[in-house]
């Protein structure tokens, strides 16, 4: 205990108020690995926190709702898949459009389940391991999602890193004309990182509705999603940055909090925009390195791919 | 061609649509915009409530119109003169960041009535400013926090540091203090009106230190629902609506703010004729604040006790802010017997005496 904070409360709590972010960060990150700037990750998110919210009222089972918000999230994204690789819209106008959409359309679903409760979604139990002072709170006390966030960081490190299918993803958001001259599918390829980043999305906007809250509310997103973008920024696109970015914002968040419960004489407007500060300050030192930043932003990014020759 | 045709098509239904507001003059149109949304079930479903009495009680003779999720600054302007525009006789701003906005806007359109929650600034003649006695509620709602708790830590999630805000703090702190004197407060500021996850978030710090009351002064039912995860060792209020969701623990009591006979009867004077500037401030004795129903996870003793403070609220045998009350830095601010003067409570940016923390500037 320091200042009447608890550290291994403050952490469990970190790990667990990180994870929307992370989950979506991470879906967003492939997305844009694989050359595709998909803004609508508020928009997914709150359709996933709205659908597996459904789900799980409707079935009584908070995992058939967590499928039930990754559907609900990769549906929406294929709205987007659609209108970006099918049609040839606009990346940026297009996410914008989804963002605005999901929030609407999630708000007129959830009419008639606004003040219910969802089914509950225990904590992994670990037995003895959950009664190991210090370590037992932080490691062993939180429930599947918040384990399964950290290995989908793992996996798509792995994935991106030693793949095959990795290296082809890469390479079509690297450069879209040469994969297509080596004949991938660039376009489908890319559908299926959207689908991906938008699964992943819905899935943390139904850790939002079916645990963190838990309950469905209009805008429970919040900004959730625009951080989740942030993130994969101040990650520079690698994973592992990813889970470090999302437990710093959602760390300051909750470090903030608690501060203030605890009465520590530190004004709240400076914890509460140091996560910007710290974004600004990291994108200023990965650029003044000689344009690093450049070389790792897919070089694809944003732009459409038309298969015309 | 077709694009032509397409054109011809929405200059049509564009001057029938204009057409159609010119016909309906006869009809009093009343407008709202909510800085939330409606299915927040609290402040601004309140609202809403109250502009469907409105409906309900004059019918057809009025036409309703709002917009939900108006963030308060430059869009607050654009929603309000979008409205005066399309014909609103009378704008209801319903919160308080909406104060500048109002004002201007009430300038522009001399023959708009504006009403604004909350407020203090009426610029000009067509701007009213109405707001509830929240701090009644609070007395009742510190009473029992201070009864119920056990590990003598009570909590309070503010939203802004507004004198609103602060004034509920007070008063929640001053009751609490007076049936347990070992009582201790910590206020944590979310610094939003709605942020579901933040205010959970918010009210999981004061739980993991100890606290085992909440009060929350944002607008959602998120901090109600952390409560609930503590398996009725924590117990909270509802705020704004009666969250009746969450009876009969944690939700043990609940502010409820009834707009409904202030609106009905300002749409009725605008349609009569008889609107005229009023600055209006109702509590538990005019119905604007109502406490909700107090369960059975409080002691039959103490509810009692609690319903006694709110009649005598009602009646006006017992103010809230009755002195000898002292400010936070130790000087004076009641005397003996003295009640706060109403200029005092909304200009308030000090806490009292025994609270810990500043407020943020």
């Amino acid at each position: 205990m320091f200042g009447g904070i608890d550290p291994s409360l403050l952490i469990a709590s970190l790990m667990m108020a990180s994870v929307p972010i992370l989950l979506a960060a991470l879906g967003e990150l492939v997305v844009e690995k694989a050359g595709v700037l998909n803004l609508g990750v508020e928009g997914m998110m709150i359709m996933g926190a709205i659908c597996g919210f459904i789900t799980a009222v409707e079935t009584g089972s908070p995992m058939l709702g967590f499928l039930g918000g990754a559907v609900g999230g990769a549906a929406l994204s294929l709205l987007f898949a659609v209108l970006t690789q099918v049609m040839q819209a606009n990346q940026v106008a297009s996410g914008l459009a989804l963002t605005l959409f999901g929030i609407g359309f999630s708000s007129l679903l959830g009419q008639s389940y606004v003040g219910i409760k969802p089914p509950h979604l225990g904590a992994v139990p670990f037995g003895p391991l959950a009664d190991i002072p210090f370590f037992g709170k932080v490691l062993f006390g939180h429930d599947l999602f918040v384990y399964l966030s950290i290995a989908a960081v793992a996996a798509i490190w792995a994935f991106l890193k030693y793949a095959r299918g990795g290296l082809i993803l890469r390479a079509v958001g690297e450069s879209h004309d040469a994969a297509h001259a080596l004949g991938y599918k660039v376009v489908r390829i890319r559908v299926l990182a959207i689908a991906f980043g938008g699964a992943m999305a819905g899935l943390g906007g139904a850790y939002l509705s079916l645990i963190r809250v838990p309950q469905w509310v209009d805008g429970i997103t919040a900004g959730a999603g625009w951080i989740a973008l942030a993130i994969v920024v101040f990650a520079s696109w690698r994973p592992w940055r990813a889970l470090l970015g999302a437990w710093l914002f959602g760390g300051i968040t909750v470090l903030q909090l608690n501060l203030q419960a605890a009465q520590a004489g530190i004004p709240v407007e400076y914890l509460s925009m140091s996560p910007y500060v710290i974004t600004i300050l990291v994108l200023v030192l990965m650029s003044s390195g000689r344009g690093k930043t450049a070389l790792n932003a897919p070089a694809c990014l944003g732009q459409n791919f038309h298969a015309a020759r | 061609m077709k694009r032509r045709t397409l054109l011809a098509t929405a200059a049509l239904g564009l001057s029938l649509a204009f057409g159609g507001a010119a016909h309906a003059q006869d009809k009093t149109k009343a407008c709202f915009i909510y800085v939330g949304p409606i299915g927040d079930l609290g402040w601004s479903y309140q609202h809403h409530q109250g502009a469907l009495a409105v409906q309900k009680e004059f019918g057809d003779k009025v036409e309703l119109a709002w917009q939900e999720s108006v963030p308060e600054g430059a869009d607050a302007e654009r929603v309000m003169t979008q409205m005066a525009l399309g014909g609103c006789d009378i704008i209801f701003a319903t919160s308080f960041g909406y104060m500048d906005q109002v004002n201007a806007v009430a300038k522009k359109f001399p023959n708009v009535k504006f009403e604004h929650a909350t407020g203090f600034k009426r610029e000009s003649p067509n701007v009213s400013t109405y707001n509830a006695r929240f701090y009644e509620g609070r007395a009742v709602q510190g009473l029992i926090a201070g009864k119920m708790t056990k590990t003598n830590k009570i909590g309070y999630i503010g939203s802004f540091p507004i004198p609103e805000v602060v004034m509920g703090i007070n008063a929640y702190y001053l009751q609490a203090k007076k049936v347990n004197p070992n009582v201790e407060l910590s206020v944590v500021w979310a610094f939003t009106w709605f942020d579901p996850a933040k205010e959970a978030d918010a009210a999981k710090a004061m739980i993991e230190q100890g606290v085992d009351v909440i009060a929350a002064h944002t607008d959602s039912t998120a901090p109600l629902a952390e409560a609930a995860k503590s398996g009725g060792k924590v117990i909270g209020f509802g705020q704004a609506s009666d969250m009746a969701d969450y009876k009969p623990s944690p939700r043990v009591s609940s502010i409820i703010d009834n707009w409904a006979p202030y609106y009905v009867k300002r749409v009725g004077q605008v349609m009569d004729g008889t609107w005229d500037q009023v600055d209006v401030w109702a509590g538990i004795k005019e119905g604007e604040v109502e406490i909700g129903e107090i369960t059975d996870a409080i002691p039959a003793e103490l509810k009692a006790e609690a319903e006694a403070m709110r009649d005598a609220i009602a009646a006006g045998t017992y103010h809230p802010f009755t002195g000898p009350i002292k400010k936070q830095d130790g000087s004076d601010w009641l005397a003996e017997g003295a009640t706060a003067p109403d200029g005092d409570l909304l200009g308030m940016n000090f806490f009292v005496e025994g609270i810990k923390g500043d407020i943020p500037k």
